[in-house]
């Protein structure tokens, strides 16, 4: 059954890793939805999240050939567990003196934030899970998106567990 | 026979004087590196990018560099090395087109897991990345054809770095690392001090088997009426040969040796069924479809063994033994896996594995089967048949040689009809069917056991593709006996378009070859040639009677085709059998 997987992988912070790791789902046929990097608990190590889709068996392939890249340390299905997954998204929106508190009102009811004003745009921030984001997105799209940038996935397993 | 070397100092005397710690140059570095590896041959061409290397090997007589007439020589003859000696091979190229020469040959070691370290200069480190002359981004083009590579930014990290790449090269799931060593770092000064010790975070194969799960393979054997045993070069790579044998003796159940796992277990074995697969045995392939267990070790079920994969092993329970977790389940869903080395699973199992006590009608069956079908052909006393050649090649040497091959036809009859006793007597491109790789691969081999008999059996096409490297041959005396069997014709793709394509026979036609007797000598290499029976048989023995290398080419039926074949996208059981049934 297809489903969407949050994988996070622990890897070397080396020159090149990043071309590994997405070559590497690039020519096994793997679809990458997401990816982001960013520097982890440990000095030396990167942790990347990563957000696929496939069949459990692709699942599979997929934390094994991660495994046999010597620079990965170690991968998690994030999403066997309950997990917190979250993205940012800046979006940049025509915004008429007229239409803005409408606006307003919107991110107030999405706890988002307006980073920047223009005489005619503002620019929203929005942080939460890839539906609220396209939810927020969809809620825009009528007054005139300008311009939009998601950051991708980063995500984490809930409590005590690492 | 024995090549002539240049003499080596004695292996205490080289490596007391280079252990002790000294300022010296990145190129220094490596080579004593290099030497502490045990490293005695190497193989490489030089460029603007290694001059500093090439420069600390003048006089340099710790191990032996041979020159090679193209990089693609070069690797292919580390390869050789790697796969003959169970060592790893290496090479050296320049930056660029030296190193993108070495691209095919590091992607065929890496299709048949072989352990080669391969190191290519780089332009200097201020240059990297402004298309600077010679530059290549040879990492990133090799990331997915190594099993890991470095970029080496001081000379201070070579030590560590080359001693992890052979690390890495020759545990687990073998395979090519390439380090890659921008020009300033070669010649920048740094305290060399050996690596004597690695340790690799990410990087700690599974050896030892879980128990639990060796114990589910053998009671699978106890209750098991049709088992078989499937074997693949990783019984070779493991040196595990010994421990098969003992498997399969202590157990009674027959076995199938993929292309790259001939020699893995002893062809005059009664158990032993003959290869699997698009050419292969009758009997191997329907014991396949028919057996209801069937031990994959170290194989990886490739597409020209499986056929239509779902149609592979059908009543079968599949038990998979392999080091690389990501081969188990990849192709074939598995019952039982077991992942380890082959050799100490096997290990572990031949302390309580039982005979197979349910399997006598079975054993009785296939044994039948292989004296009825074995591997025929309709042979002529006019016109001299690949296969009787490949015969007569195994009667002349006693099956005592080391045989690398080209790839295409010659190279499934020399499987089919050369047969091998022991592990590391049968070098091919087995994963990526590399043409050009059969030649400079016997050179390696050679250099690897200077004291056996290495043939070399190419076809007229992949001779032509790394004929160049006659001339090492001659200038080093390197006694490689290089067979030619020439259909004049690229003959598998002739195959292929006659059988598939409807006899539209598009651009195979080799005519317009050298004459390959002048072009050998034309090397300083002796030449023969024959097209009948009673010349190919005394040539050949002129020929092992010359102590240098020698070209023995044989002009062959041009109308042959390899049987039995199974056809893309049908079941392995489903077989032309030619026109010998």
């Amino acid at each position: 059954m297809m489903k969407r997987h949050t994988v996070a992988v622990l890897v070397n912070d080396q020159p090149g890793v990043l071309q590994r790791v997405s070559g590497l789902f690039g020519r096994r046929g793997f679809n990458i939805e997401s990816i982001t990097v960013g520097t982890s608990e440990e000095t030396g190590l990167s942790r990347m999240v990563i957000v696929t889709t496939g069949d459990d068996k692709m699942l599979e392939q997929v934390t094994k050939q991660l495994y046999k890249l010597i620079d990965v340390i170690k991968v998690v299905d994030l999403s066997a567990n309950p997990m917190v997954g979250r993205e940012l998204a800046l979006i940049k929106v025509n915004a008429d003196p007229g239409a803005r508190p409408e606006i307003l009102g919107v991110v107030e009811t999405f706890r988002a934030a307006v980073v920047d004003i223009g005489t005619t745009s503002l620019m929203v921030q929005v942080v939460g899970d890839t539906d609220k984001i396209d939810a927020m997105i969809e809620l825009m799209k009528p007054y005139g998106i300008r311009e939009l940038s998601r950051t991708g996935v980063t995500a984490m397993v809930r409590g005590n567990a690492r | 026979m024995v090549a002539q070397h240049a003499t080596l100092r004695s292996k205490e005397e080289i490596m007391e004087s280079l252990r002790k710690p000294e300022v010296i140059t990145g190129s220094e570095i490596l080579l004593r590196s290099l030497v502490l590896e045990d490293v005695e041959c190497v193989f490489g061409y030089p460029g603007g990018a290694v001059l500093y290397i090439y420069d600390a090997m003048h006089g340099f007589s710790d191990f032996q560099h041979l020159l090679t007439r193209h990089e693609q020589g070069a690797i292919h003859a580390a390869d050789g090395y790697a796969r003959a000696s169970g060592k790893v091979g290496v090479c050296i190229a320049t930056s660029g087109p030296g190193a993108t020469n070495l691209v095919t040959g590091i992607a065929t070691a890496y299709m048949d897991s072989v352990p080669l370290v391969v190191i290519t200069g780089n332009v200097a480190t201020t240059l990297i990345g402004t298309d600077a002359f010679q530059e290549a981004d040879i990492t990133g083009i090799t990331m997915p054809i190594t099993k890991h590579s470095y970029l080496v930014r001081k000379a201070a990290d070579l030590p560590r770095i080359i001693h992890e790449a052979f690390h890495i090269a020759n545990t687990g799931r073998k395979g090519p690392v390439l380090i890659d060593i921008p020009k300033d770092v070669s010649a920048e000064l740094a305290l060399f001090e050996p690596v004597t010790e690695v340790s690799i975070r990410g990087y700690n194969p599974t050896v030892t088997p879980n128990k639990l799960q060796v114990d589910k393979m053998l009671k699978a054997i106890t209750e098991a009426e049709r088992p078989i045993v499937l074997a693949g070069g990783g019984v070779v790579y493991s040196g595990a040969h010994e421990e098969l044998f003992e498997f399969i003796k202590k157990s009674g159940i027959p076995i199938t040796t993929t292309l790259l796992g001939l020699g893995a277990f002893p062809s005059g074995e009664e158990l032993w069924l003959g290869m699997p697969g698009m050419h292969g045995t009758y009997t191997a392939n329907t014991s396949i479809q028919e057996a209801d267990l069937l031990i994959n070790i170290g194989a990886r079920f490739d597409d020209r063994v499986t056929g239509k994969l779902s149609g592979f092993a059908p009543k079968a329970k599949i038990v998979h033994i392999d080091i690389d977790p990501a081969e188990i389940g990849k192709n074939v869903p598995t019952d039982i896996p077991i992942v380890g080395d082959v050799k100490s699973v096997l290990q572990m199992a031949n302390k309580e594995v039982k005979y197979a006590e349910k399997a006598d009608a079975w054993r009785a069956q296939l044994a039948a089967s292989c004296k009825e079908k074995p591997y025929k052909y309709n042979d002529s006393e006019d016109e001299l048949k690949p296969q009787w050649v490949i015969e007569m090649l195994y009667e002349e040497t006693n099956g005592e040689a080391i045989v690398t091959t080209d790839v295409g036809q010659h190279q499934m009859w020399a499987a089919q009809y050369y047969k091998f006793n022991k592990p590391r007597s049968w070098v091919t491109s087995g994963g990526l069917g590399t043409m050009g790789f059969g030649f400079p691969s016997a050179i390696g081999a050679q250099m690897a056991n200077q004291d056996r008999l290495v043939i070399s059996i190419n076809g007229d096409g992949g001779m032509q593709m790394c004929a160049q490297e006659l001339a090492i041959c001659a200038i080093n005396n390197i006694p490689v006996k290089v067979v030619i069997i020439n259909n004049q014709v690229l003959g598998m793709v002739r195959q292929w378009q006659e059988l598939i394509y409807d006899n539209r026979y598009s651009h195979i036609d080799l005519s317009g070859s050298p004459d390959f007797v002048k072009l050998a000598e034309a090397y300083g290499v002796r030449g023969f040639r024959a097209s009948n029976k009673e010349d190919a048989r005394a040539v050949w023995q002129e020929a092992m009677n010359h102590p240098g290398p020698a070209v023995v080419e044989f002009v062959v039926r041009k109308h042959e085709n390899v049987y039995p074949m199974v056809t893309q996208g049908s079941t392995i059981d489903q077989m032309l059998m030619g026109d010998t049934e």
